[in-house]
């Protein structure tokens, strides 16, 4: 933990070394995703609700859904710039260093611009949350961080999975993108109005439901209690993952130069 | 006019190399399409009555749009170009007898319509063989479907005069960041790629339609489902002339202002 400490004060000073163009990735951040609300914010204007979600309550879904994935996508970047680490031999280096592979391959990227799109995540919130008619208790305040933690777990999970692929192709695949940026993007409304299954697939599959549907129903007052504690088995999504890397890493053969 | 021309057959039969990229492609897009109108038939289903356009049309748009993906996008710009303005190799381009302006649009032209050749077929014939609602529907009309391939070339060449005028602010500003995000994900949001121009408030929509914005793929998508017809169509692809001339020749005007003054970055 101390060595992570040490790696994102090391990230931290090397991106301050170039703060416009921190800036500026932070804007972009930030610009995309504000494309996105404003599309959500344009289609309520002309319809009130959707499978019975009404414009405020899909602002809190969307806005969990975007910290979920901000938090992954900054802490777990390395998995995504993987690809080229592979490819230019890194993962030799690693490989020989008395550390756990995973914790190098974290430590190695800490992507602070996407406090962009985090911030965004935070106003949307703040802002769903003062004039939506929830009844905030504290299981449910606890249900949101609970989403928000379990969410960042099937992100990374997903992000890790994408780097496991690369031992085998040695490039990344553009398909692995609609499972996260892509689940990112229609996270924005609750899973279940794509239809039944597409929820179904989203449950048993790729848990996006568990942290984001279920639960959010469970704030609103509208499911069951268990449903709170779902985005705790969304984690079970990590094992597979992990596995797969560990096949991935004895698979692995060297091609750096 | 010739050496342009070169200049479009080589990038042209560059970027059709790239096949496999582009069946990864094809499949991201076909699953981005269909959660698309998964997600519009939801709000459809809510209520009818406030749907602006048909479905059928909606989908249409929708499968056009990842199908011709390659065609519209901003963000798929040339980073070939940026370095060479940031790292100084641009030298070697500015010794050669050819407008730099053209050259570089001639290039782009043809990146896009490669990937786009690459791409659109199988979307497209998937998508027809879908069911009623939710595929892509036969063209309204032969006319409808002429006029939209003819749109559908406008608005590409307005995308990428458009795009060009990026390229050319760089030589004044040296990094693109800045401008580069900001006109980004302003046309993706102007342009109708996030949702439909007809999914605006109707008074945003006016000005919309008037800015260039709205002539890149909102009238050819809308065309060939027959939502754009009659006397606004024609006003539409009139507007889509007007700002493909227009932008190119502030694109002609910025290129020749920037080649007086030029300074050359790096050694």
């Amino acid at each position: 933990m101390r060595l992570y400490g040490k790696y994102f004060m090391i990230h931290l000073k090397s991106i301050m070394e170039y703060k416009t163009s921190f800036f500026f990735t932070c804007l972009g951040q930030f610009l995309v995703s504000f494309n996105v609300f404003l599309g959500v914010y344009f289609m309520f204007q002309r319809f009130s609700h959707v499978e019975g979600f009404t414009y405020n309550e899909v602002l809190l879904c969307f806005s969990i859904t975007l910290m979920e994935f901000s938090l992954a996508e900054a802490f777990a970047r390395g998995f995504d710039l993987f690809p080229s680490m592979i490819r230019q031999g890194e993962f030799d280096r690693i490989m020989v260093r008395p550390r756990n592979e995973i914790f190098q391959v974290l430590g190695a990227h800490i992507e602070f611009t996407r406090i962009g799109r985090f911030l965004q995540a935070i106003v949307m919130f703040i802002w769903g949350f003062s004039v939506s008619n929830v009844h905030w208790t504290l299981p449910k305040i606890l249900t949101v961080i609970l989403m928000i933690a379990g969410g960042s777990v099937v992100f990374s999970g997903l992000f890790l999975l994408y780097a496991s692929i690369c031992f085998f192709t040695l490039e990344g695949l553009e398909f692995m993108n609609i499972f996260t940026d892509g689940a990112r993007e229609y996270g924005k409304y609750p899973v279940c109005i794509y239809g039944k299954h597409i929820l179904f697939l989203c449950t048993f599959v790729v848990p996006y439901a568990l942290i984001q549907y279920y639960p959010l129903l469970y704030v609103l007052g509208r499911g069951k209690t268990y449903y709170a504690l779902l985005p705790v088995a969304a984690c079970l999504f990590l094992f597979p993952c992990l596995l797969f890397w560990k096949i991935g890493v004895r698979h692995y053969t060297s091609c750096g130069s | 006019m010739r050496k342009y021309l070169a200049f479009f057959r080589l990038r042209f039969s560059m970027d059709l190399q790239y096949r496999a990229a582009a069946f990864a492609g094809i499949l991201t897009q076909f699953v981005w399409g269909a959660m698309e109108i998964l997600m519009f038939r939801a709000f459809y289903q809510a209520d009818p009555s406030a749907f602006p356009m048909s479905l059928e049309a909606t989908a249409s748009y929708v499968w056009m749009q990842q199908a011709f993906l390659a065609l519209f996008m901003a963000w798929m710009m040339d980073n070939d170009i940026f370095d060479s303005i940031a790292n100084g190799n641009i030298a070697y381009e500015l010794c050669r007898p050819i407008n730099i302006y053209r050259m570089w649009f001639a290039r782009s032209l043809a990146g896009r319509l490669a990937k786009a050749l690459l791409r659109s077929l199988p979307i497209l014939l998937t998508a027809l063989f879908l069911p009623a609602p939710y595929g892509l529907m036969l063209p309204v009309s032969l006319d409808a479907f002429l006029l939209s391939f003819l749109t559908l070339l406008l608005g590409t060449g307005v995308t990428v005069s458009f795009c060009m005028l990026v390229y050319m602010a760089t030589f004044f500003t040296i990094s693109p960041m800045g401008i580069r995000i900001i006109a980004v994900s302003g046309v993706e949001f102007l342009s109708g790629a996030v949702i439909p121009l007809p999914f605006f408030p109707d008074g945003i929509r006016h000005i919309l339609e008037l800015l260039p914005f709205a002539s890149m793929q909102n009238v050819p998508l809308r065309i060939y489902s027959g939502d754009l017809a009659g006397a606004a169509m024609w006003q539409a692809v009139f507007l889509q002339v007007f700002w493909l001339i227009a932008l190119t020749l502030l694109g002609e005007f910025l290129n020749m202002l920037a080649m007086k003054r030029v300074t050359l970055q790096g050694g």
